[in-house]
């Protein structure tokens, strides 16, 4: 039962509640303000908060001028490419994992669990190298195939843990009833798990959107993503504030959306299954 | 047609030998129940035979085929699960539908066995709704009806009914009997529950530690138990099992006495005690009866109402043609 | 508990996923570690043959190690203390009675779905700017000379800014932690007579201990390798060249890629003791 609380404690809370997820939102806020500012007001002081002349202008340069939908369609393509390519082979794996278990099934776990912890830096430049001599440096597919690598121990995880709440008896009746393994994965095991594969899809497409290291340092003009076209604003131009926000805001927008739905999945993605 | 043979078929899991070599003979269409203890081996058992586990060694033959290697799908067998294990994201009549749509039946004559299965099964309203929405009765006839729709050589039922409540599993167990009686199929069920075994079987096979204690018809393992386990397990309320002084009398390291083959009277019986719980079901009174210099409690079963109540002093006398006797390994002295 | 046939599928089918893993670990892996016992100066040379241990030795005496020793020390400690301590306190509050929980539930966590150079570009700018940044504005309205965050403070600006993005990851997880705690032992407790004081010390936090533990690890490993975040904002000036930032110097702007390996076999090492902690924890939760 729930513990009964005055009203009077309830006010409390929720004012303090709200004014401190209010200053954390705070820099969100303002850059999505700041997008709608002209430049002169964005730099205003003292700071001016809504009382401004709202335009859209900011987005109308961003997007004439630095040819934003390229940027958008690769992030789009290797967050998405590297997700779905990363499911096709998580997800027999951890079928694997998690019925028909070995003695051997939880050391590999972890040991996949620990490529994800292999410094990036570390490695960058034989990958670098790789990359010349395969000509997939600037390319979405190389960037897409890194990406799928490093997110690949977090999906695999993540549908292992939620195979595992699947009753293996549902799959044997299946086998019982003439389905092969591809029969049993298809039309069972995976409409069974939609669930758990839309969150793993969805946390990885934003760990994907968000990666900053490879993305930075494998692209140039043809594949960069979202991350590298902000980045290009630390540059003289990132002084216009206005513009700045606007890119910002396309840019964090969509993932700050699906990033609301996948709270929950959240934790237990990333702490790959130990805080539920 | 469905016989089943296994010859020394055994199981281990690791360094532990669930199953040691046995050997065990199924008839067509005979109704054979495995009973036992939990972790006797009788639900590894089943899984061999449906081929849901690998055997570590022997042969299974099913109709005269080796078996032993074929994969589940194709040894013609249908399972009912403890579980029910029904497809939650399908209708029920998908799930009927299932094992047909993977053995490529047409179209026609899958909506003929389910219109009949359900018929049978009285699913007929439910055929649209998915497990979920359905109660566990209902569920378990689901899974019944996706397994009579395949037309198996056998069945196989692990623990079907221990998940529902007492009631059902009355009804449920008259359905499957008849089921039997009419489809005349083999099916091979696996239970904790001795009632079901003896109310259902044709054929019981007693499993303990993974060996067989005794296979038999129910009335044989009733009257002739092998040994003292086949006779405690058999039976309700439990045999009372005597040692000492008074097995001594007949010659053996034991012997056993049904509470229902012991008369109780006001004086002159072979033994006395006091009533420790008097329980009144109205057709049969069941006493626990202390100090017999016997054992610990005696279980005596009498027929209608006898009125002592709990501190009363009673007779008990066993009936001589009943007793059962027992060597010191536990094995029946004829 | 399967039958051969089963199991020999399951290797089958785990194949793509391992092989592509233990290629991915153990190529770069290798010709990091062959790097970083040569003299390699791709744009000076090229190979320059074998050195044995002179990398390993010139990355750790270099004037440059151990400032980046202290400043991967300071961001990552920093980081940790705020986040943790921040984070119990933000998930006892969100855990109170009161209105609009999910709201701000979702503010809270908002920042972390930021992209890292966005929010670095945000602060740099908008916040941390000496002239037109709101800080600036903010401490010329009480008369003060607004502070040139990024090069005077520019360490605990870092930690501002990556603490920003992490808290609510640390949120979130204790959060989750609380809510599981059994509200029957606090109920018990305060039965007990126990103040709220101790009910927090001997319930709340033994509960959350573990979740701690797990927060400060994976936190530890991301942050090790923090890279967008000090590339957007100082590039490594200012005393703020972490470790991972000093190997991406040494091996992409003065092409020294043998010196860069080097440093990098320190990095794998180093994140790989964090692992085994955080293995110890997650693998002891899988037999649960």
């Amino acid at each position: 039962m729930a513990r009964s609380v005055t009203t009077q404690r309830k006010i409390i809370n929720t004012a303090a509640a709200w004014g401190i997820g209010f200053l954390i939102f705070f820099p969100i806020l303002w850059t999505i303000l700041t997008s709608f500012k002209t430049e002169a007001t964005a730099i205003a002081d003292p700071p001016v908060f809504l009382a401004f002349d709202w335009t859209l202008e900011n987005y109308e340069v961003v997007l004439e001028r630095s040819n934003y939908a390229r940027f958008l369609w690769n992030s789009v393509f290797i967050a998405g490419g590297s997700t779905l390519l990363g499911l096709i082979i998580a997800i027999p794996a951890a079928w694997s994992m998690a019925f028909v278990p070995s003695r051997r099934t939880k050391d590999i776990l972890l040991w996949m669990l620990s490529t994800k912890m292999l410094p990036a830096v570390g490695v960058l430049y034989p990958i670098y190298l790789i990359f010349i001599k395969m000509g997939l440096l600037d390319s979405r597919i190389g960037l897409t195939v890194v990406l799928m690598l490093i997110n690949l121990p977090i999906i695999v995880w993540m549908l292992y843990t939620y195979f595992r709440e699947i009753p293996g008896e549902i799959l044997e009746a299946s086998r019982m009833d003439g389905a092969t393994l591809k029969d049993e994965i298809l039309y069972v095991l995976t409409p069974m798990a939609v669930p758990g594969i839309a969150s793993t899809l969805l946390l990885n497409f934003i760990l994907a959107w968000n990666e900053a290291f490879w993305t930075l340092n494998l692209t140039a003009a043809k594949a960069a993503p979202l991350t590298a076209f902000i980045a290009s604003y630390s540059s003289p131009e990132g002084l216009f504030y206005a513009k700045l926000s606007a890119a910002s805001t396309m840019a964090i927008a969509p993932i700050l959306i699906l990033g609301w739905f996948s709270q929950k999945q959240l934790v237990r993605g990333l702490t790959f299954g130990a805080v539920k | 047609m469905g016989q089943i043979i296994l010859e020394k078929v055994s199981k281990t899991f690791g360094d532990v030998e669930v199953i040691p070599p046995l050997d065990l003979t199924i008839q067509d269409g005979e109704f054979t129940v495995f009973v036992g203890p939990s972790g006797c081996g009788k639900s590894t058992l089943l899984r061999l035979i449906a081929g849901l586990e690998d055997m570590t060694s022997g042969t299974l033959k099913i109709d005269g085929v080796d078996a032993t290697h074929v994969p589940p799908a194709k040894r013609g067998l249908a399972m009912v699960f403890q579980s029910y294990a029904l497809y939650p994201h399908m209708s029920v009549r998908k799930n009927i539908a299932f094992p047909m749509r993977m053995a490529g039946v047409d179209k026609a004559e899958q909506d003929r066995r389910i219109e009949q299965a359900a018929a049978a099964l009285n699913l007929t309203d439910y055929l649209e709704r998915r497990p979920g929405q359905l109660s566990g009765g209902q569920r378990q006839r689901v899974a019944i009806g996706r397994a009579i729709v395949r037309e198996p050589e056998a069945f196989l039922f692990d623990e079907p009914l221990s998940n529902l409540d007492a009631a059902l599993r009355v009804g449920m167990r008259l359905e499957i009997s008849e089921l039997h009686k009419r489809l005349e199929t083999t099916m091979i069920y696996v239970t904790h529950d001795q009632v079901e075994a003896m109310t259902m079987a044709d054929k019981i096979v007693v499993l303990r530690a993974g060996f067989i204690e005794q296979v038999g018809s129910p009335l044989e393992l009733y009257h002739k138990p092998r040994n003292s386990f086949v006779a405690g397990f058999i039976g309700s309320p439990k045999m009372n099992l005597i040692e000492g002084p008074e097995a001594a009398k007949h010659d053996a390291h034991s012997i056993g006495i049904r509470p229902e083959h012991i008369d109780v009277t006001d004086s002159d019986g072979l033994w006395q005690g006091k009533v420790a719980v008097a329980e009144h079901l109205g057709s049969d009174t069941f006493f626990h009866v202390h100090g017999t210099g016997l054992g610990e409690t005696l279980t005596v079963r009498a027929t209608g109402e006898l009125g002592y109540k709990h501190g009363d002093t009673i007779h008990l006398t066993p009936r001589a043609d009943q007793i059962h006797r027992f060597d010191a390994s536990g094995l029946r002295m004829e | 508990m399967a039958t051969q046939h089963s199991r020999s599928a399951a290797r089958l089918m785990m194949a793509p996923a391992v092989i592509l893993l233990l290629g991915w670990m153990l190529v770069p892996l290798t010709m990091t570690l062959f790097f970083s016992f040569k003299k390699y100066l791709p744009m000076r040379g090229g190979d320059l043959g074998w050195v044995g241990f002179d990398n390993y030795i010139r990355f750790v005496t270099s004037s440059a190690f151990w400032p980046s020793v202290t400043a991967t020390l300071v961001i990552v400690l920093g980081v940790l203390f705020i986040t943790v301590v921040f984070g119990v306190l933000l998930a006892i509050l969100l855990d109170q009675p009161m209105w609009g929980q999910g709201i701000v539930r979702i503010l809270v966590i908002a920042p972390f779905f930021v992209m890292p150079t966005v929010s670095a570009l945000v602060w740099k700018n908008m916040f941390m700017d000496p002239v037109n940044g709101l800080f600036a504005h903010l401490w010329q309205a009480f008369g003060l000379t607004p502070v040139e965050w990024l090069s005077q403070a520019s360490l605990g600006s870092i930690v501002m800014i990556v603490s920003w993005q992490w808290l609510p990851f640390a949120t979130l997880i204790l959060l989750t932690a609380i809510q599981s705690l059994d509200s029957e032992q606090l109920e018990a407790a305060e039965m007990d007579g126990a103040p709220a004081l101790s009910r927090f010390g001997y319930i709340t936090l033994p509960h959350l201990s573990r979740a701690i533990t797990i927060v400060v690890l994976i936190q530890t490993i991301f942050l090790l390798s923090i890279f967008a975040e000090i590339f957007v904002t100082t590039q490594g000036s200012f005393g703020t060249c972490t470790l991972t930032y000093l190997i991406y110097q040494r091996v992409l702007e003065s092409q020294n890629i043998g010196l860069g390996s080097a440093g990098g076999i320190y990095a794998v090492i180093l994140a790989n003791i964090m692992a085994v902690f955080l293995m110890r924890i997650v693998g002891k939760n899988l037999d649960a």
